[in-house]
């Protein structure tokens, strides 16, 4: 990403290519498709999957702290280690890693511009190898809540308008003409939009080869739709993964100070008896 | 470490069941790769291998236009 943006937060995929197995630096692949990272992943990555890693399997929540422990720890991750996330679909679920791994604390955290789609792109190395990593204790803090908005919040939100509330889902699931991604299943009762959410999709904020956009552009992006950084924002989805992304656009690319991702989401308001909606 | 390079990388945009989706294909050692995905909003959402790129991308068609004929549309 050219221009002004936070430094180090973003790496390229040159980087990653050389410092990807040094000491200190743990790269980690994050998929839609959780088939992916078996087919080939940056040599030396660790491989994290999202249904199961990256959750409460039996209550809907994030992971649980502990269980969070273990997977860095199983991973070869301490608490000083920089962890370069990356994955398919623009890094829709590397930045859903990286809000719980920043919800947890961790310090040092960066995303591989352009993710998998880029790095294939190249021709880049890639290894079926699944690397061994020599066990670590992690120490998690938090979780920091202050990165994340319930249900009552966002309903507060909707009434007084005290923050800016961003849909991130493709124009067609905001008017409620389909009730989830074509292909995908259906997850909602009903469809359309929450009263006052501006839409801005989360993939306006890449280019076609997966990389972000400039400052300029994404602080115009969101600039065009009132969204601006002297406002607290919440940004939603269906699950909370595409609004992950665009959460890490607007705090760590942009730099706005009050932004939290709704993770209930679509999935949840949707599906609220006596939930209003608008289309 | 056993290193390979994705080779004959291709990626485009087609209409299947009346859906923009793009299909990417990609040979890594002696399989082809085939995943794809809607256009808006870019969900990977059907994938296949196969020994050729043709049975792949053949595969991951079907799959595809199998799930995608489950899109419903609401009118407003």
């Amino acid at each position: 990403m050219a221009g002004n943006t936070l430094p180090g937060v973003l790496v390229t995929t040159d980087w990653v290519a050389q410092h990807a197995t040094d000491t200190g630096v743990r790269v980690v692949e994050v998929d839609v498709d959780t088939t992916a990272y078996d087919q080939g992943h940056v040599p030396g990555a660790a491989g994290w999957n999202w249904t199961s890693d990256l959750c409460d399997t039996l209550v809907r929540d994030i992971v649980p702290m502990k269980k969070l422990e273990e997977l860095l720890g199983n991973s070869g991750i301490d608490n000083k280690t920089t962890i370069v996330l990356y994955g398919d679909n623009n890094n829709w679920f590397a930045a859903w890693a990286f809000w719980q791994l920043k919800m947890y604390g961790h310090d040092d955290l960066r995303i591989m511009d352009g993710g998998r789609k880029k790095w294939l792109a190249e021709g880049r190395d890639l290894s079926t190898d699944k690397p061994s990593f020599k066990k670590t204790t992690y120490k998690a803090s938090g979780p920091d809540l202050s990165l994340r908005a319930y249900l009552p919040e966002v309903q507060q939100v909707m009434k007084n308008k005290s923050a800016g509330l961003v849909d991130v889902r493709s124009p067609q699931e905001f008017t409620g003409e389909i009730l989830a991604p074509p292909g995908l299943p259906e997850t909602c009762q009903r469809g359309g939009h929450i009263p006052g959410a501006k839409s801005i999709p989360w993939a306006k904020a890449c280019n076609d080869d997966g990389t972000f956009k400039t400052y300029d552009e994404l602080k115009a992006l969101y600039a065009a739709q009132g969204i601006t950084a002297d406002k607290p924002v919440i940004a939603y989805c269906r699950i909370g993964e595409r609004s992950s992304h665009t959460w890490f656009v607007l705090k760590y690319l942009l730099g706005f100070e009050n932004v939290k991702n709704y993770d209930g989401s679509w999935t949840e308001w949707g599906n609220l008896v006596g939930a209003p909606v608008e289309r | 470490m056993h290193l390979m390079k994705p080779e004959q990388y291709s990626l485009r945009q087609e209409e299947l069941a009346g859906w923009p989706v793009s299909i990417e294909t990609y040979k890594l050692g002696d399989v082809y790769h085939c995943t794809i995905a809607n256009v808006d909003p870019g969900a990977r959402f059907a994938r296949a291998d196969g020994s050729t790129r043709q049975e792949a991308e053949a595969l991951a068609i079907e799959k595809a236009t199998r799930y995608l004929a489950q899109t419903r549309k609401f009118s407003k």
